[in-house]
């Protein structure tokens, strides 16, 4: 299957990591990984904060670049999100009929690490192992935007070694909400504060989640207050092997 | 103009502002996480019961919305039907003229003080405060609206308005207010649950007796039958409904639903959604006036205030859906922390949210359509499926333009996004923008974690590192370690 990654601008420039991680990952599942050199961002920022005339060119951006592909994958569940419900939004609203096409033609091709691994590619144990104590959160986009429901703990729970704890209060918002952090940051640090009080309820070294930009939320807090504990995208932990030394 | 200059409270600061202040009162945010936690369990493992709960969602997700496509003939269908049962139908398109028709028609009776059925339409159009100016008391007798108006506060949720006072400020406040407003609560009142209900009884229960009018709200109104219907949990809107002569409701023309089988499905999800009960205890159903039994004298208030136009907006009209049971409310993880009165409104949440801004113009409560992380959890407990974070973002959108519109110079913001947009939508601009920020990075950053960032940023970085950007980002890595990619799109790659 030739598989395009759409590694997202914000894992591009922070978390070239994750990117390698799904490469890997898919690679040793016996899948072609390509990476279109013309890929940008999804807009969900712009969308989301309410300017979406400036979302067109990056919606036909994605559609031009992403076209024709077997599958997209998107190591982030609310990127994912965006394309998949918003997307066709912008493209009526500001765009003509032929970029409405191309985002109907590219939309569904479009999924979340998880939804790729066990709806498309029908895995669930992808040979991984990683013993470790693991927490893992469910991002809110991932959860209730795209529904993965339980795709990622299935893959977790299938890792050799791996020490998987549930989080308290696992569904509850970890209070990032992307420019809410910014806008609302007295609410979102309250939400945070409660988050990592789960967090470090679970005695776990790493907290697992399919979308950085909520770990770097929780992450960032965990670090400030040098709690120990670690954030790890979802496929790093997938691409890990036994000869890894994690 | 709006016409809904009392849905939001003058002199309340933006969202951020006054959820700071919220934030900061520790035992607010203990009495709200605690009453929050308590009424989300018990909706669940009651919407849990039932089998059909999503179809029954769905179904009355379609009879709103086919109702509000053609509201115009339910409406004047239900004027019939009232009036043929012997009541009158009054029309309202703003709080003032609502308020003006309530006033005059208690004016009419002669009477200087009204009993109050729980009802958002009436704090809505803010009636108590307009029959005060014309020398008339309305006493309210739900009892957390008595622990409200007892206490010189504002409602901070639309079921349980008091949801933010703890017993034992309830006691004060009985103890300190009842007296000023009728019988005074009883010598040596405990904050046991029952003694602050036997106090509430007593004091509320003269007021019952003696009054001649009562102003009621509507949680629906049938237009084929002209039966208006209101649920509760005291049974004090009962006596509201039943003791006096006359009768005044005043209703959001959004309630009406075409027939009475309709109730069947809405009276199914309003408890569970709302109390996390199968029943509610009182559902009180009258149909006009009945000779020697009840009210005399019925008289309905028909709404507008704002609502023909969200009707306009085909993406923010879902919000008239809602049936004002608060699911939305207390699943709310924002909701949670700062507690309704931040949002400064009637309309707390993220139906508040959704709701507050259309009525009274976006511009009029731009920071409400921000107040959300866009979580989604009031969606999947709204019992009609209004796609809240839709709404949200659409009403985003409309804010930004609003002020596109009313400002000459463009905000901070609207810059910081339009530069943000144009790097976004070019990959040579991104690549150069990665390079800029890893050099950058390599100045600032101890142990790949960055302490402090400038300007707004500073918002996040008074809690939180931020990891350092990468040395190569992964499209840079890409091309150094597996070449171009896909060579056919470089041609897009500007």
């Amino acid at each position: 299957m030739r598989i395009a990654l759409f590694i997202t601008c914000f894992n591009d420039m922070m978390f070239p990591r994750t990117g390698q991680a799904v490469t890997e990952l898919l690679e040793r599942l016996g899948h072609t990984v390509e990476f279109p050199q013309g890929q940008t961002c999804c807009g969900q920022m712009h969308f989301n904060t309410g300017y979406r005339p400036e979302t067109l060119p990056m919606v036909r951006r994605f559609a031009a670049v992403f076209a024709g592909y077997d599958a997209v994958v998107a190591p982030s569940g609310s990127c994912a999100g965006m394309v998949r419900d918003h997307h066709r939004v912008v493209a009526a609203q500001y765009g003509d009929a032929a970029l409405a096409e191309a985002v109907e033609q590219v939309v569904p091709t479009v999924y979340e690490l998880s939804e790729l691994l066990v709806d498309v590619l029908g895995v669930t144990d992808v040979g991984a192992c990683f013993p470790h104590r693991v927490t893992y959160h469910p991002t809110c986009h991932s959860l209730r935007m795209l529904r993965v429901g339980d795709r990622p703990l299935r893959l977790l729970r299938a890792v050799k070694g791996i020490d998987l704890v549930e989080l308290p209060a696992v569904e509850s918002c970890c209070g990032f909400g992307g420019t809410f952090a910014l806008k609302n940051a007295d609410v979102s640090n309250a939400m945070l504060a409660d988050k990592m009080r789960h967090v470090q309820e679970t005695g776990a070294e790493f907290l697992c989640a399919g979308d950085n930009s909520c770990l770097t939320h929780i992450g960032g807090g965990l670090s400030r207050l040098r709690t120990g504990v670690a954030t790890l995208h979802l496929a790093e932990i997938l691409a890990s092997t036994e000869g890894d030394g994690r | 103009m709006s016409g809904a200059d009392n849905v939001v409270w003058l002199g309340t600061p933006a969202f951020p502002e006054a959820a700071r202040t919220a934030l900061a009162d520790r035992r607010l945010r203990a009495n709200l996480r605690r009453a929050t936690g308590t009424i989300r369990d018990k909706r669940l493992a009651a919407t849990a019961e039932l089998d059909d709960w999503e179809e029954l969602r769905e179904t009355a997700a379609a009879l709103k919305r086919r109702t509000l496509r053609h509201l115009d003939q339910h409406l004047l269908r239900l004027e019939e039907t009232v009036t043929a049962a012997g009541g009158t139908v009054h029309w309202a398109s703003n709080a003032a003229e609502a308020n003006a028709i309530v006033t005059r028609l208690v004016q009419a009776t002669g009477e200087s003080e009204v009993v109050k059925v729980k009802s958002m339409a009436t704090q809505e159009i803010g009636l108590n405060e307009a029959l005060a100016e014309a020398g008339v008391r309305a006493y309210e007798t739900d009892l957390a609206e008595l622990i409200v108006q007892l206490g010189g506060d504002r409602p901070s949720h639309i079921l349980v308005p008091a949801i933010h006072r703890s017993r034992s400020e309830i006691r004060e406040i009985f103890q300190r207010q009842m007296g000023k407003w009728g019988r005074p609560a009883p010598e040596g009142l405990t904050d046991d649950p029952r003694d602050l209900a036997e106090a509430a009884r007593l004091h509320l229960r003269e007021k019952f007796l003696r009054a001649k009018v009562a102003v009621s709200g509507a949680n629906f109104a049938v237009a084929d039958t002209g039966t208006v219907m209101v649920v509760e949990s005291e049974g004090n809107g009962r006596m509201c409904l039943t003791l006096p002569q006359t009768l005044i409701t005043v209703m959001g023309i959004e309630k009406v639903l075409p027939s009475f089988a309709d109730l069947d499905v809405f009276l199914q999800l309003l408890p569970r959604s709302s109390t996390g009960e199968r029943m509610n205890p009182y559902t009180s159903l009258w149909t006009g006036v009945t000779d020697g039994d009840g009210p005399q004298d019925f008289h309905l208030v028909l709404l507008d205030n704002g609502r023909t136009a969200t009707l306009t907006d085909e993406v923010g009209r879902q919000a008239l859906s809602c049936i004002l049971c608060s699911a939305c409310l207390n699943v709310c993880p924002v909701y949670e922390r700062t507690g309704g009165h931040a949002y400064g409104s009637v309309y707390p949440g993220p139906i508040g949210a959704v709701l507050t801004p259309q009525l009274v113009g976006v511009e009029n409560a731009a920071s409400l359509p921000f107040a959300s992380t866009l979580c989604g959890a009031c969606y999947d407990a709204c019992p009609v499926k209004i796609d809240i974070p839709e709404v949200l973002v659409h009403l985003r959108a409309k804010a930004v333009e609003a002020k596109r519109r009313d400002r000459l110079l463009p905000t901070s913001e609207a810059l910081a996004m339009k530069a943000a947009g144009a790097v976004l939508s070019s990959p040579r601009l991104l690549a150069a923008l990665e390079r800029l920020a890893a050099s950058g990075a390599r100045l600032v950053a101890r142990d790949g974690r960055i302490g402090v960032l400038p300007g707004p940023f500073a918002r996040w970085s008074g809690t939180r590192d931020t990891p350092a950007p990468a040395r190569e980002p992964l499209r840079a890595w890409w091309r150094r370690t597996r070449g171009e990619g896909r060579t056919t799109t470089e041609g897009t790659g500007r």
